[in-house]
């Protein structure tokens, strides 16, 4: 299996992708600079966090007009299993591969912390290793994470269960409570028609090693790993 | 373009921070009087922020060495071995006034410019840490500075992907007008691949790279070196503005660059921007230095020679290149979308000459500026030591755990969770220990080694004997990085002062220095870097001394890590060092006194060097389930801290007869340790300790969800919990 990370200016998380997927995959991804139009052949492509352009304008607004975006725009609509973490998942809502917006947290502030998830959906290439309505624990590192729809998109993302993990309490309510930024129906990522486009805010590549206080993130990878190569 | 200098009066030479006698020694070692672009450079080399001309002989004083330090004071950060070839590069600078007045951005760049410091040297930033001091809560600015502080280090911090991984924060009164950033950076380098100032070799390009020039920050180093009154607000154009995008290219610019073999010599350009920078690069490599100040990239036009040598812009270096390594280092800065610019080259004239369109704007000889600055050895006087306070002199609560309560949800104890989940803590993903510990714990990437990191001081024992408060400070952090399971390696301070000319502030430096040294030469805990800030004071009024520690240490396995949570019910809670007796100048004190009295808690070096290594030999035996250091609020405090951590219970036992209890559970004594051990383990620590002529008793026992103690109602930890996480969200909500 061949995997892509795409590195713009200010990506930060690109290394924390990087080890997860070398850990899964056993040998490292491609990293590919935002500023190459050519793309190799992969079998899946990571858009890392981070802070891409400073994120000076609306975040993830700058990357998504990167010329390696159009091919990777291309890719994922011939069915490229795309995922978006944190600035990754901004960059694919303004590249509109997922719909929706990323919004100021409710909080107006920055929030790192773990955080509990439900898995929605266990069907597609992402959830291989996760059980339907199984409580995840990830990491959140944002100040734009609030995911905004209108309601008759909601009332869409939902019907065709487009909605990958809610923030959830460790005992897998969907609570306000445990809602950490604001997000309309404490949607936590989302996918794409085809369920392979994967955005979310938290990020399973930091909880992704025994050493680091839970693993959960790594079974996204693995699941990647064993569903692709399959 | 090229106006006439105007002529130097009395008035000009004061507006720059110089005194007569400086300008005489100034006009004596140039041989004329200085263009107005020359006396702006003389007043920024000569200011008390670049040229420690108040605290340098001092400072000299200090123990700098040791078999794990490569690289000591005097370059852009001090440097340790960490063994296999790896090192750490690490130091700690103040941003004090700036932060005061502008306190976003005086933060951010604050944070922005001790990343530089390290990454100039050739190392990957890995942690950065802070220490605040604030004012009292109930002061009106206070909210403001803490809202602006911590999203201005969190957000400069954040962008960079670096993880700020804990720090330490004080409110206090004698803050209210003169609050404290102190930041710390660690990095990890290649041994064999550090990078320093010393642009050694004539004919070699000088190179510019980062933003690009601007108005902004002019006069920054002066700024920082003179007290503040009602006018300071309108200092706020000399704060710079920080642009941590461009300072995330720029490191992975110039770590993209030391790969190459192309680098004769790296200067981060912070305090005095470009004249800082060139002239102790030219310094050091005992060269001289030509600039052509028509290539540096600016980004206003019609800036004048004093401007641009006089900048702090944020997020620049300058560069030695070896001779044709010109094109390697343009692709890669082109590649990161940075300005360069070749702007002069080094000379053998030992000079600094500044040419700006058909002119020379300054012609110095480099000796003048680095080595001719005025050093004073400025007179001190020593205040009488407070007297002990006996504990019998102080009030006993009522309860000792409604006490507890009370203090754990105080401004002094409170969680300070609401400022650290607004830093990226754990992007890297080696973030072993996060905040909330008695140290962060990094991983060192791709090992099993961990770098402990803790940030130390206690302000109010300093401020009532300077000298046991240094030493306090100094074995705190070594404690804290003991109690992880560390082997400290070596210190940064910040030396955070009053106005030096005032002998009783220069005294409370002079003892500070001392008790550093007493402790750091007792605990083989070298200084390797730092940075000293005077003139924090306002009106006439100082801050209390603060002689802020950045400690590091290295976990040679991260498996043999100890936190402070408690695991295990049914493990016993065991005292390592002597029972509770101080409560002058302690916490409980000022609840029940309403203020702090007397002398501070004496630090006895040899018992603290016992204790600890006794406490890390558990640790590395792993015997111990979890240890806690006691410091503020004493043995009860630490006790509900590992409690809470835990998510766990304690039945304590009841103090020892004869003595007050509340001494006993609150007191600040020194060299202490709390660890919690299995039952069966338990007797065999308490008779080595014994052995080891280190006092322990058995404190308590790790069961249920509540602390217990006899003839006390039980103290929840859901209530305890409450209380301690509920003041500071509180307080900055506005309620």
């Amino acid at each position: 299996m061949k995997a892509s990370v795409i590195v713009f200016p200010g990506s930060n998380c690109d290394r924390d992708a990087a080890v997860a997927l070398e850990a899964a995959m056993g040998r490292p991804p491609a990293m590919i600079w935002h500023g190459d139009a050519e793309l190799p052949q992969s079998d899946l492509i990571v858009l890392p966090g981070g802070f891409s352009y400073g994120d000076y304008l609306r975040s993830g607004a700058m990357a998504a007009h990167s010329p390696v975006m159009r091919e990777v725009i291309k890719r994922a609509k011939a069915g490229t299993p795309v995922l978006g973490i944190c600035n990754g998942f901004q960059v694919l809502t303004e590249a509109r591969l997922l719909p929706g917006v990323l919004m100021r947290n409710a909080t107006l502030k920055f929030i790192c912390k773990d955080v509990h998830l439900r898995v929605e959906r266990t069907d597609t290439r992402f959830t291989g290793r996760y059980e339907k309505g199984q409580v995840v624990k990830f990491a959140i590192a944002h100040k734009d994470g609030c995911y905004f729809a209108d309601d008759d998109r909601l009332a869409r993302l939902e019907g065709e269960g487009r909605v990958a993990f809610r923030y959830c309490d460790p005992q897998g309510n969907v609570s306000a409570h445990a809602n950490p930024n604001g997000s309309r129906r404490n949607i936590a990522g989302i996918y794409n028609e085809t369920g392979t486009v994967l955005g979310l805010m938290p990020h399973p590549e930091r909880l992704a090693d025994p050493a680091l206080s839970g693993t959960d993130g790594a079974k996204m990878f693995k699941g990647l790993v064993e569903g692709l190569a399959a | 373009m090229n106006k006439p200098s105007p002529k130097i009066t009395p008035d000009l030479v004061a507006e720059h921070g110089l005194s007569s006698d400086e300008y005489r020694l100034l006009a004596a070692v140039l041989g004329r009087e200085p263009s107005l672009t020359e006396l702006g450079i003389f007043s920024v080399m000569w200011s008390e922020h670049c040229s420690y001309k108040s605290s340098r002989v001092w400072l000299k004083k200090l123990p700098t060495k040791g078999p794990q330090v490569i690289q000591g004071p005097g370059e852009n950060a001090g440097v340790v071995d960490l063994g296999d070839g790896q090192a750490a590069v690490f130091k700690m600078e103040s941003h004090n006034h700036p932060s005061y007045i502008e306190p976003y951005q005086g933060a951010a760049t604050g944070v922005g410019g001790i990343m530089r410091d390290v990454f100039t040297m050739g190392a990957r930033p890995v942690a950065n840490m802070n220490a605040l001091r604030f004012g009292a809560a109930a002061h009106p600015k206070t909210r403001h500075l803490v809202v602006g502080v911590v999203s201005g280090i969190g957000d400069y911090g954040n962008c960079m992907g670096v993880p700020t991984v804990g720090g330490e924060t004080n409110f206090d009164a004698r803050y209210n007008d003169n609050i404290l950033v102190n930041a710390m950076t660690v990095g990890l380098v290649d041994a064999k691949r550090i990078f320093k100032s010393a642009a050694k070799g004539v004919g070699l390009p000088v190179v510019y790279v980062g933003s690009k020039t601007g108005r902004d920050g002019i006069h920054g180093a002066t700024m920082a070196s003179a007290e503040f009154d009602e006018a300071s607000a309108e200092k706020r154009p000399t704060v710079q503005v920080g642009d941590p995008f461009t300072e995330k290219l720029l490191l992975e610019a110039c770590l993209e660059l030391m790969q190459e073999d192309a680098i004769v010599a790296i200067q981060d350009m912070g305090a005095a921007g470009l004249t800082s920078s060139s002239v102790e690069m030219a310094d050091k490599g005992g060269v001289g230095i030509e600039l052509e100040l028509d290539r540096v990239p600016t980004r206003e036009t019609g800036m004048t020679a004093y401007e641009m040598m006089l900048s702090e812009s944020q997020e620049r270096m300058l560069m030695v290149l070896k001779p044709g390594a010109e094109p390697i280092a343009e692709r890669v800065f082109r590649k990161w979308e940075l300005d360069f610019a070749v702007i002069g080259c080094t000379t053998d004239s030992g000079k600094l000459v500044v040419r700006h369109g058909a002119a020379v704007q300054a012609d110095i000889p480099l000796s003048a500026l680095a080595h001719a600055a005025p050093v004073y050895e400025r007179p001190w006087t020593l205040r009488p030591k407070a007297a002990l306070v006996a504990a019998e002199d102080v009030p006993a609560p009522n309860s000792l755990l409604g006490a507890l309560e009370t203090m754990i949800g105080s401004p002094h104890l409170a969680s300070r969770r609401w400022i650290w989940e607004q830093y990226d803590h754990m992007v890297m993903a080696d973030t072993v220990q996060r905040p909330g510990g008695d140290a962060a714990v990094v991983r060192v990437h791709g090992t099993d080694k961990g770098l402990a990191i803790s940030c130390d001081v206690t302000p109010r024992y300093c401020a009532a004997d300077p000298r046991e408060g240094a030493k306090q400070a100094v074995a705190e952090c070594w404690r804290n990085l003991t109690a992880v399971g560390a082997d400290p390696l070596a210190i940064t301070d910040c030396m955070n002062f009053g106005n030096p000319e005032r002998p009783e502030i220069m005294g409370e430096f002079v003892e500070a220095v001392r008790g550093m040294t007493d402790a750091c030469t007792a605990l083989s805990f070298p200084v390797v870097s730092g940075n000293v800030s005077l003139y924090n004071e306002t009106n006439g009024v100082a801050i209390p001394p603060t002689p802020a520690i950045g400690g590091i240490g290295l976990v040679p396995d991260i498996a043999n890590m100890a936190t402070i949570a408690l695991k295990q019910d049914g493990d016993a809670l065991i005292l390592i060092g002597l029972e509770g007796s101080h409560l002058g100048q302690s916490l409980y004190q000022e609840l029940a006194s309403g203020g702090y009295e007397g002398a501070p808690p004496p630090v006895d070096l040899a018992a603290e060097r016992r204790a600890g290594d006794f406490v890390r030999g558990l640790i590395r035996s792993s015997r111990v389930s979890a240890v806690h250091d006691i410091s503020d609020g004493g043995l009860l405090v630490a006790v509900a801290e590992m409690a809470l951590a835990g998510g766990r219970g304690v039945t304590l036992e009841a103090a020892p007869e004869g003595r007050p209890a509340h001494a006993v559970w609150f007191g600040e004594d020194q060299g202490r340790y709390l660890v919690a051990a299995a039952p069966d383990e338990a007797a065999g620590i308490l008779q080595e300790a014994v052995k080891a002529g280190i006092p322990a008793r058995r404190v308590g026992t790790a069961a249920g969800e509540a602390l217990k103690l006899r003839g006390e109602a039980p103290l929840l930890l859901s209530s305890l919990r409450t209380a301690h996480e509920r003041w500071l969200p509180r307080f900055m909500g506005g309620s």
